[in-house]
């Protein structure tokens, strides 16, 4: 049966860099948990520091915010793009060596920080730590990535783009000016250098990255990888494409402003933090917006829910995304953030949208990619990904309801005064009172981790059942070709 | 604040930009027969290689006799 597959035919679609991508994914999300539960046992008790340079919170903080981010959340997005974009476009990677350029690239970008940020070199950026040399491999990294991605799309079988690609590539070409603007350094030797901007202007250039890293990086991009993948594993058509379409554009035009919320109450101008706060108070139209529209995919079809645990964490994943972007804007409002800000609730607000809304986003993603990159259409095990879904959601609740209660116990901690104006608590005395919460969001920390462990096993048991088989691509008579519609 | 005299103008290049594409997507037939485009992505060919018994393939190829050939390298 070994028939060939000619040009004519339209040959096959190039998955060895998904594949690769998607195991990356995984391994990189082990890794990073991990670094995150040692870094909360070590908030709970110091001596866990062990008084070793290289494993001290300052150092591995960054390790786990990078390893996360950009080494679980980056090859998701980079995988399931080049995914998404060739069954969206009916055709072959554009430049398939790029690609695999894109894959060991990135990963050689994980190990630099893998490396550099435990042996203390760092811009001190947040997000943006990593120094200079390992700055201009981003670059090249991520030009290649916009190459292979739009090269793609411009040879596209199908005339109209599918809206999940657009939120991929506003994800793809934002995230180059962002990185190129924030990360213009000055460098004093190979290995350290100073940032182009100095104090309040450097802190908000570096919140103007921040929070549209949040925007594109963990939004967008993710919104990208929910537009399809909710639709096929619900086998159901979006809930409303028009609105997608809407939920794009307004979601693209209002995100680029909201940065100056993370500097409420600093140096930075009062009319600039008020200009953040009202775009951060808009961006929750367009938020709840893609929300509904994901959700509702579901409608006349809610047993689905009960059924198939991948879409359990699809769909939980979009309320968490609904929860966190309900919640950003609310912690923007001046009077909130002046209880809200330093506290431990940013770190609940933040982990409603990692472990919620891009772990679980993720995570759903890829049961579906990876039983298919082995010629399957499931995991090994389903039971286990139910098991992962509900042991990974207790653990955020435990998480993110424990850092509630910290952060506001600790804002009205801080912000109590006697009558006679001296301050009712010293700084230490909130950071006892936080020690139990640290331990429960320990043990949701490690609960996350622990389902990761179960995807481990079923991701391993999945690949020695199965063998990739080479998935042809639809023949021009199946599809619309670009062009061909009047 | 000299920063501002950057950032808001890129900003606002950018703004500028994101609408020049609208405009083009708008122009260029990206919006037409919007509801249809939501539903292609369930109509394409089955999402996984040969060798397996596969629903989606019999209802990407009715000709039932082709379909081993058809999906098999």
């Amino acid at each position: 049966m070994a028939q060939s597959i000619t040009p004519q035919q339209g040959g096959v679609y190039e998955d060895g860099t998904v594949r690769l991508f998607t195991l990356a994914a995984v391994l990189w999300g082990v890794v990073g948990m991990a670094v995150g539960v040692l870094i909360a046992a070590q908030l709970t008790w110091p001596e866990l520091n062990f008084g070793i340079p290289w494993l001290s919170y300052g150092r591995l903080r960054p390790l786990h915010t990078n390893a996360v981010i950009f080494a679980f959340g980056g090859c998701a997005l980079m995988g399931s793009s080049f995914y998404v974009v060739q069954r969206t476009s009916q055709v072959r990677l554009f430049m398939p060596k790029l690609a695999a350029f894109v894959f060991w690239g990135w990963q050689l970008v994980i190990l630099a920080a893998a490396i550099s940020l435990p042996m203390g070199y760092t811009q001190g950026k947040e997000y943006a730590e990593l120094e200079w040399p390992i700055d201009v491999l981003i670059t090249l990294v991520w030009v290649a990535y916009a190459v292979v991605f739009f090269g793609t799309i411009g040879i596209r079988k199908v005339r109209h783009i599918y809206v999940a690609n657009w939120f991929y590539g506003a994800f793809i070409l934002t995230v180059a000016l962002l990185h190129i603007v924030n990360s213009a350094a000055i460098p004093v030797s190979a290995f350290k250098s100073y940032s182009a901007y100095a104090g309040v202007q450097d802190a908000m250039v570096q919140w103007w990255y921040g929070h549209n890293a949040v925007g594109f990086f963990l939004t967008a991009g993710f919104l990208g990888m929910m537009y399809y993948f909710i639709p096929k594993q619900a086998e159901r058509p979006i809930y409303s494409y028009r609105l997608s379409i809407v939920h794009f554009w307004a979601l693209i035009f209002t995100y680029m402003w909201a940065g100056p919320h993370h500097l409420h109450y600093t140096a930075l101008p009062d009319w600039a933090q008020s200009i953040g706060m009202i775009f951060s108070l808009v961006l929750l139209a367009p938020s709840w917006g893609g929300m509904i529209n994901g959700v509702m995919t579901l409608s006349g079809a809610w047993h689905k829910l009960r059924d198939d645990p991948i879409l359990k964490f699809l769909i939980v994943a979009l309320s968490f995304y609904g929860m966190a972007t309900f919640e950003g804007p609310m912690m923007s409002i001046k009077t909130v953030n002046a209880l809200s800000h330093y506290t431990d609730w940013t770190v609940g607000h933040v982990h409603a949208g990692a472990l919620g809304w891009v772990g679980l986003m993720t995570i759903g993603t890829l049961y579906y990619m990876v039983p298919r990159m082995y010629g399957q259409t499931r995991m090994y095990s389903v039971k286990a990904i139910e098991l992962h879904f509900w042991i990974s959601t207790l653990g955020i609740v435990l998480y993110i309801a424990a850092m509630w209660m910290a952060g506001v116990m600790q804002g009205l901690m801080w912000r109590a005064v006697n009558t006679d104006g001296t301050l009712v608590y010293s700084f230490v005395e909130s950071v006892k009172a936080t020690f139990p919460f640290y331990v429960i969001r320990l043990a949701g920390g490690l609960l996350y981790l622990s389902g990761m462990g179960v995807m481990v096993w079923n991701v391993v048991k999945t690949a020695q059942a199965g063998q990739y088989q080479p998935l042809r691509i639809p023949t021009a008579q199946n599809v619309v070709i670009a062009g061909a519609h009047a | 604040m000299d920063i501002l005299y950057l950032l808001i103008p890129l900003s606002t290049l950018l703004v500028l930009a994101i609408l020049g594409v609208f405009a083009w997507a708008l122009n260029g037939g990206q919006f037409e027969e919007i509801e249809r485009e939501g539903e292609r992505i369930l109509t394409e060919a089955p999402d996984i290689g040969s060798n397996l018994d596969f629903d989606q393939a019999q209802i990407a190829t009715p000709e039932e006799e082709s379909r081993p050939e058809q999906f098999r390298l």
